[in-house]
């Protein structure tokens, strides 16, 4: 899943961000991601993983590294199996 | 405008009804009278005099800006619904000829406008950035401007708090993180005594701005953990729903990055504003002390009169 992720947001055109070098955990926000920029990743993943992130998920938190991200989507599919 | 009714639209009524508001058929834009925009007026000497000592750099704006600017600062990313775009019509006579034609059987005439090189200033900031950037590296100490411009909203409603062209004054400090939080933080205690002054009720409250979509919601939710804009709220048309009057903003280096604001050494700026919403205080202050402003306390009236 981790995999899946770092796959679609790397060379995204608008997260500038390069998650090739991060780790699972790294925080994306020291690494550059701005608020816009974790907008767009959240419109990839749910396109991505055919979701919606319900409201109380679209936090800081939730966006805040790989590790969390793969837990949100997975807690999603999860509910929608 | 007795003290119990608390409604938008009875609010709205009363101010056409004793002629401080005047209709023009759209909702948000209204006439002002005398009596209101001479409150306008000493209540911006008010904010003048109290930011005096900061020896900020007045600038005012016209309240259309330039398009490039505009999309450039990022403003359709986060608030494309809110955003007015002047259009005009550029066409030769033959083109006239359909346009009138157009409008005496009532078609859409307006396709054949084109839009222009300007857009209705959003916020009395926006033209400011890259006016300071121009001008090279910022000094150490960083730089404070105070600005005032009407400012254009597309949201039409009939809460008179809620206009679509309203006038909006600013300080704007640019310099680091320190400086600019600073600056913040003394407007907090600042803006919340001058209101105090004023006897009006109020409160600072944690806030977001309207980002348009789901994507928005992220984006406030962003802005309200990181305690980025504070709001003083002041009871105009709901006890419930305060109004935000005034509003504190950190944009951290937002804004240094759009438009490459940055020290001599290569760093980047951070920036600040506090705005007041003018026509908003004003009215705050007609809906608490009365549509006679020789009524309104005395103490009030010598904060605003006084020198």
């Amino acid at each position: 899943m981790i995999d899946r992720i770092r796959t679609l947001l790397t060379g995204h055109p608008m997260i500038p961000v390069d998650f090739s070098a991060l780790s699972d955990d790294a925080n994306l926000y020291d690494a550059g991601l701005t608020s816009f920029a974790s907008v767009q990743m959240m419109l990839a993943l749910e396109e991505e993983f055919d979701i919606e992130f319900p409201e109380a998920m679209l936090t800081r938190r939730t966006f805040a590294s790989l590790a969390n991200i793969a837990d949100a989507v997975s807690q999603i599919t999860r509910k929608a199996a | 405008m007795d003290a119990k009714t608390f409604d938008s639209k009875s609010l709205l009524d009363s101010l056409f009804d004793n002629g401080i508001l005047f209709e023009t058929g759209v909702d948000g834009l209204y006439g002002r009278s005398g009596a209101f925009e001479e409150v306008i007026e000493r209540f911006e000497k008010l904010v003048t005099r109290l930011g005096a000592p900061d020896k900020a750099t007045r600038i005012h704006f016209p309240p259309g800006m330039s398009r490039a600017t505009l999309e450039k600062s990022g403003y359709m990313k986060s608030f494309p619904q809110l955003a007015g775009c002047v259009h005009s019509f550029v066409g030769g006579e033959r083109e006239h000829a359909q346009l009138l034609n157009m409008m005496a059987t009532g078609e859409d005439w307006t396709e054949l406008q084109k839009a222009t090189d300007v857009t209705l200033t959003p916020a009395a900031c926006y033209p400011l950035y890259p006016t300071v950037a121009a001008r090279g590296p910022v000094p150490a100490d960083g730089v404070l401007f105070e600005l005032s411009s009407y400012c254009f909203r597309h949201e039409p409603s009939q809460d008179p708090a809620r206009m679509q062209l309203f006038r909006m004054r600013e300080f704007v400090r640019i310099g680091t993180a320190e400086q600019v939080r600073a600056f913040r933080e003394s407007w907090l205690t600042r803006g919340k005594a001058m209101i105090e002054q004023l006897e009006l009720p109020c409160e600072v409250d944690l806030a977001n701005d309207p980002f348009f979509g789901r994507g928005g919601k992220m984006m406030a939710n962003n802005q309200r953990d990181q305690g980025l804009k504070f709001e003083l709220l002041i009871p105009v048309n709901s006890l419930e729903k305060p109004t935000a009057c005034l509003s504190f903003n950190y944009h951290q280096d937002h804004f240094g990055q759009t438009w490459g604001l940055q020290f001599g050494d290569g760093e980047l700026c951070h920036s600040a504003c506090v705005g007041f919403g003018l026509e908003r205080v004003a009215l705050a202050l007609f809906r608490h002390h009365g549509p006679d402003i020789e009524a309104w306390p005395k103490k009030v009236l010598a904060v605003l009169w006084g020198e």
